[in-house]
């Protein structure tokens, strides 16, 4: 009964379960993941697949856990104190939940774009150039290049270019997220977490950010969580619906927002809750 | 039904800007308070010693003949003894803090060393002399050293510096260090290339506001026993010193009426320098406030 979104396209599509794509390079491979939050148990039971080249979005009502897990897929969870992890997360075949898998080796393969958009309190150019810094580069002339090429794969580098040597707070909130996602193609990343990229900015950012995305995905995999599910019908090849710390569903996106098998996830992506 | 009736509002107005008035004058007078008594005591300061401050003042060593007396022993003294404070309690206060901020855990050991230290900083000054006198004067053989006095002077302002470094370095938005974390950056390259730049103008404020109070503190320098008479320059942090807060202490206690007035023109010297170190501060803070 209930109607699907304007994007349900051909429901004869293929009924590929996320989880059933062997032939594909796999990225990330979630295991019984769990996680605590002390006593509180965030996500529970999480089995998910991450393929190469392609948009996963992450969606899901507040509290469902859909931040926690993304951050669990780059460490940065460990931040936050009183975290208790169990299970598996392989990440190209290595369980990056092993402590003896080093955070910075893991986020120098694994990119993150946050919520709010967070520039260094720098020019534009030390923003983008300060990863491949922190990673060793001291050549002024490789650091240019990749501080172009950078900017440039952001869509960035023709609002910028003159203006390289000026504070990066001078941008607009659109401009700064664009140069973040720069500054986090400059370390030349495999994989780019996007925590709710574009929930700070205005439509027309978002749309630029968007676009990017689209961009981006035929030479990086991108996991996006996103409240916006218009957006991850959009942009995402893939989808998973998280609720109350578990996926209830995950399948190819066209299926998700036309012919969903849950019954939770129909009530949720036709606005009945959340 | 409106709660709020217009008339009562209208006819309560008056009494309620009178109140207003008398709180505003009330704080006025509070605040003019404080500078008149600023005020009078530079007033008798200058009144007094001007007329005895002059280039041969700053030159001239101690003496029994207040003509002849001068403050370059104990001006010198006072640099030597900033000299030797400034890296140790800087390097030791900002060290506490970038481990207690960034890189402990948060544990009841750590709690129970944050709130020592938030003590510390009121534990009297005399005590630390006590202490400085037991440890470094005594057990390490310093004496009334340079060195010494340094020490004992690092660890009683170093509370201030800790606390005034922990605040701006939890002042630094927690996004930079995300974002410094995401890009595979250690804690350490994140402390050095974010964390502490922004932190500086907070962290520079403290340790001013600590060295002032380590320059005009006179307490712990009596216990350690330190000379009221001295006569000649201290060459290396071994050597005995003395500085300005205790060569105008005493002055104060001669009862000549021109030796009160050297007193004076000391305190003079000793403002300027004062004056001097917070300029220092406020241009470097300024300089980085502009770039970030």
């Amino acid at each position: 009964m209930a109607k699907t979104m304007e994007t349900s396209q051909s429901q004869t599509e293929r009924q590929t379960n996320g989880t059933g794509s062997n032939e594909k390079n796999i990225v990330y491979k979630t295991k019984e993941l769990n996680l605590w939050y002390g006593d509180n148990q965030a996500l529970k039971n999480i089995n998910l697949e991450i393929i190469e080249n392609e948009v996963t979005a992450i969606i899901g009502p507040s509290g469902c856990g859909k931040s926690t897990y993304i951050k669990t897929l780059n460490r940065m969870i460990e931040l936050i104190p009183g975290v208790r992890t169990a299970g598996e997360i392989s990440y190209r075949g290595r369980n990056i939940l092993d402590k003896s898998y080093e955070v910075e080796e893991l986020r120098t393969k694994v990119g993150m774009v946050f919520q709010k958009p967070n520039p260094f309190p720098k020019s534009i150019y030390e923003n983008v150039v300060y990863g491949p810094r922190i990673h060793g580069i001291r050549d002024k002339k490789i650091l240019n290049e990749i501080a172009e090429k950078s900017l440039r794969g952001a869509a960035i580098w023709d609002e910028v270019k003159d203006r390289l040597n000026q504070n990066a707070y001078g941008l607009s909130g659109g401009q700064q997220q664009r140069l973040c996602i720069a500054r986090c193609l400059a370390i030349e990343p495999d994989v780019i977490l996007m925590d709710e990229p574009t929930s700070a900015l205005d439509p027309i950012s978002t749309l630029k950010v968007e676009e990017l995305m689209q961009e981006l995905k035929k030479s990086y995999s991108i996991i996006i969580v996103t409240h916006n599910m218009q957006q991850a019908a959009r942009i995402s090849d893939k989808t998973a619906f998280f609720l109350n710390g578990e996926v209830v569903e995950f399948t190819k996106t066209t299926k998700m927002f036309s012919k969903p098998d849950d019954q939770r996830t129909e009530d949720y992506i036709t606005g009945r809750f959340g | 039904m409106k709660y709020i009736d217009d008339r009562k509002v209208i006819s309560t107005m008056k009494p309620r800007m009178a109140r207003n008035m008398i709180f505003r004058s009330l704080f006025l007078l509070a605040t003019l308070f404080g500078l008149l008594v600023l005020g009078i005591l530079l007033y008798r300061i200058l009144s007094q010693g001007l007329g005895y401050l002059d280039l041969q003042f700053l030159q001239s060593l101690p003496s029994r003949r207040p003509e002849q007396a001068g403050v370059y022993t104990a001006l010198i003294g006072s640099v030597w003894l900033m000299a030797v404070v400034a890296p140790i309690s800087l390097f030791l206060g900002v060290g506490t803090a970038i481990y207690l901020e960034e890189y402990a855990s948060k544990n009841v050991i750590t709690t129970f060393i944050q709130i020592n230290i938030s003590n510390l900083a009121g534990v009297p000054s005399i005590v630390f002399g006590l202490l400085g006198l037991t440890v470094f004067v005594r057990a390490l053989f310093l004496g009334t050293s340079v060195l010494a006095a340094g020490l004992t002077m690092s660890l009683l302002v170093l509370p201030v510096i800790i606390v005034a470094s922990r605040e701006a370095i939890r002042a630094v938005p927690k996004e930079l260090r995300e974002a410094s974390y995401g890009l595979g950056a250690t804690k350490w390259q994140t402390i050095i290339r974010i964390v502490l730049p922004a932190a500086i103008p907070g962290i520079l404020t403290g340790a001013i506001l600590a060295l002032s109070r380590a320059i005009g503190e006179t307490a712990p320098l009596v216990v350690l026993g330190l000379p009221l008479f001295v006569a000649f320059l201290p060459k290396t942090v071994f050597d005995i010193f003395t500085v300005l807060p205790m060569q105008i202490y005493n002055w104060t206690s001669r009862p000549q009426e021109e030796f009160h007035a050297l007193a004076a023109a000391g305190i003079i010297v000793l403002l300027s320098l004062l004056i001097l170190l917070n300029t220092i501060a406020v241009f470097i803070r300024n300089k980085y406030q502009k770039r970030y």
